[in-house]
């Protein structure tokens, strides 16, 4: 009983952390229709930044915050590659994603992992202390749980903002922000930066519960947070009033606990990647099954 | 500035659209000359109808009075500023424009309600406020009434579940909602049923009327030409073979139109 509780207790998680870069992937994604491929690199980025703050000192939630505009500068540069460069949206991603190895490992001055062992993070520091001593052990759990929920509230309601609704209609169609007056090349960035801070905090969260940061640690997340995105949205798509951030993050732990169930079965850990692959292909395949030609094409790169 | 203060000469003109070239496909084998020196005036309030056949300019007049076409000389003015450099997006401050496609006007995932927010917010600017205002619902059910399609009791609809004929009809009254001094109407009835294409036709000249917007409609329905609008234009080869407005206008029919169409295309081989 003890292992199960074990075991679901670290599905909620870590599914929670990624819950939150699933979000930031659900508004690139799916709402400005944008396959972002510059998450591989972006979840480092937050890892790395948070890792150098917190060894220099720097509270871990201010390292939490820097981390998500690192993140959205990221995002910002993805964007102008893809909107004013009119480079595809999937190079642009890639280029990104490239560049952002040699800028982790220079902010890590050179060394791929980068630990801050027994250094205060958001876990063990401000108000996880005053926690009775029964629910220590889930300190983890409860902080990740109110950082995902901070991130979704604060995201739900961006999207209700009149920014947010013109952010929704620039994905939907982007001549329609055209005829409000808008550049809806600038939405789009607006959307990546989100994406892309998510992400990255998300990276930071993680950095912080691991205490270590490490920069190969970006490989595979495209497929796991478009996974958790396709695999919520599409369990879910039935149901009316949930919103899309919630079914984001179910998303995200479905995903997580079926890389553990497959982990209990005895599957090698180096089988772990093309199991990724393989539920992403199989959530993809069975979202296009489910829901014949709903996707529409790529928005073009916008006309400026 | 000597062509500022030439146009300052005739107050009543809106658009003035001043010796344009454009050519498509520079330096290939492809190379089309469309407007060579083309000109042309709309004076404040007119209702003008475009016709002509595929590839006689009509949609690419729009494109560059609208902006997502340059021109490669010349200029465009639309009341006293010069909109040659500007963006589409910038032009679209005073530029309302209805498409033939009737998605291309409303967001299919937002609901009526959100569509008519975001048009309503044109000019106001869109921040961190909230994006429906409660207080406005009133006054949008009172332009959806003006509809007469029962939109006003389905504001909480996504606007992908409408019709062809419901979307360009909220089309319309989006790009009208806020003041504009032109309304650009681009085929906007072209890929509706007969029974839709009356109606928004009906709807449009009322709100034209209405509002006192001036209004550039390209159409390929010669009956819609001869009905609505006080100037009809012909183009064929980026000019106009025709250009009758007021009075003389009237004395145009539909066989008239049909006949001159016919003639052009017996010239080009068609």
């Amino acid at each position: 009983m003890d292992v199960l509780i074990g075991i679901l207790t670290n599905i909620f998680e870590e599914g929670f952390i990624y819950g939150i870069m699933a979000m930031g992937v659900y508004i690139s994604y799916k709402v400005m229709d944008f396959p972002d491929l510059s998450v591989d690199g972006t979840f480092p980025l937050g890892m790395c930044v948070t890792a150098s703050m917190i060894t220099a000192g720097a509270d871990p939630l201010l390292a939490c915050i820097v981390a998500f505009i690192a993140g959205s500068l990221a995002g910002c540069i993805t964007g102008i590659l893809n909107v004013k460069l009119k480079i595809t949206d999937l190079l642009s991603g890639i280029l990104v994603m490239t560049a952002m190895w040699s800028v982790n490992l220079a902010i890590t001055k050179g060394s791929a992992v980068l630990p801050f062992y027994n250094k205060s993070t958001i876990f063990n520091t401000g108000l996880v202390q005053i926690l009775p001593e029964s629910v220590q052990k889930y300190r983890v759990l409860i902080v990740a749980g109110l950082m995902m929920l901070i991130v979704k509230i604060l995201m739900d309601l961006y999207l209700k903002t009149k920014s947010g609704l013109l952010l929704r209609a620039a994905g939907d169609n982007p001549q329609f922000v055209t005829s409000m007056s808008r550049n809806p090349g600038v939405m789009k960035i607006i959307g990546l930066a989100i994406g892309n801070g998510c992400t990255a905090l998300a990276g930071s969260i993680l950095s912080q519960q691991n205490e270590s940061a490490n920069i190969t640690s970006g490989t595979g997340m495209v497929i796991l947070s478009l996974a958790s995105v396709i695999i919520g949205t599409s369990i879910f798509s039935k149901v009316k009033f949930m919103k899309a951030t919630t079914m984001a993050v179910i998303g995200a732990i479905i995903y997580k606990m079926c890389l553990v169930a497959a982990m209990q079965l005895g599957l090698p850990t180096n089988y772990l990647k093309i199991l990724m692959a393989v539920i992403f292909t199989v959530a993809l395949v069975s979202n296009n099954f489910f829901s014949k030609g709903r996707r529409k094409q790529n928005v073009q790169p916008n006309k400026l | 500035m000597s062509s500022q203060t030439n146009f300052n000469n005739f107050s009543d003109t809106l658009v003035s659209i001043k010796n344009i070239d454009k050519t498509f496909n520079k330096g290939s084998v492809n190379e089309v000359s469309l407007f060579k020196g083309f000109s042309l005036d709309i004076i404040n309030n007119q209702f003008v109808s475009v016709v002509g056949s595929n590839g006689s300019g009509k949609t690419t007049l729009l494109n560059l009075i609208c902006g997502n076409m340059e021109t490669d000389t010349g200029k465009i003015y639309l009341k006293d500023r010069n909109i040659t450099n500007l963006k589409e997006h910038q032009r679209a401050k005073f530029i309302g424009r209805v498409f033939q496609d009737p998605s291309k006007g409303t967001c299919s995932t937002l609901t009526i309600l959100e569509n008519m927010s975001l048009a309503d917010n044109k000019n106001i600017g869109y921040s961190l406020k909230a994006g429906v205002n409660k207080k406005r619902k009133d006054y949008y059910c009172s332009q959806l009434q003006l509809l007469k399609l029962g939109l006003e009791n389905k504001l909480d609809q996504q606007v992908g579940t409408l019709s062809g004929g419901q979307r360009q009809a909220l089309a319309l009254l989006i790009s009208t909602m806020t003041p504009i001094d032109l309304l650009i109407l681009d085929e906007h009835t072209a890929a509706l049923d007969p029974k839709s294409s009356e109606n928004v036709m009906e709807l449009t000249d009322h709100v034209i009327k209405e509002k006192k917007i001036t209004t550039l409609m390209v159409t390929h329905n010669l009956k819609y030409a001869v009905k609505y609008g006080d100037r009809i234009i012909m183009m064929h080869d980026g000019k106009c073979v025709i250009d009758a407005a007021g009075e003389k206008k009237q004395t145009y029919e539909i066989s008239d139109l049909l006949k001159i169409f016919n003639e052009i295309s017996i010239e080009c081989g068609n």
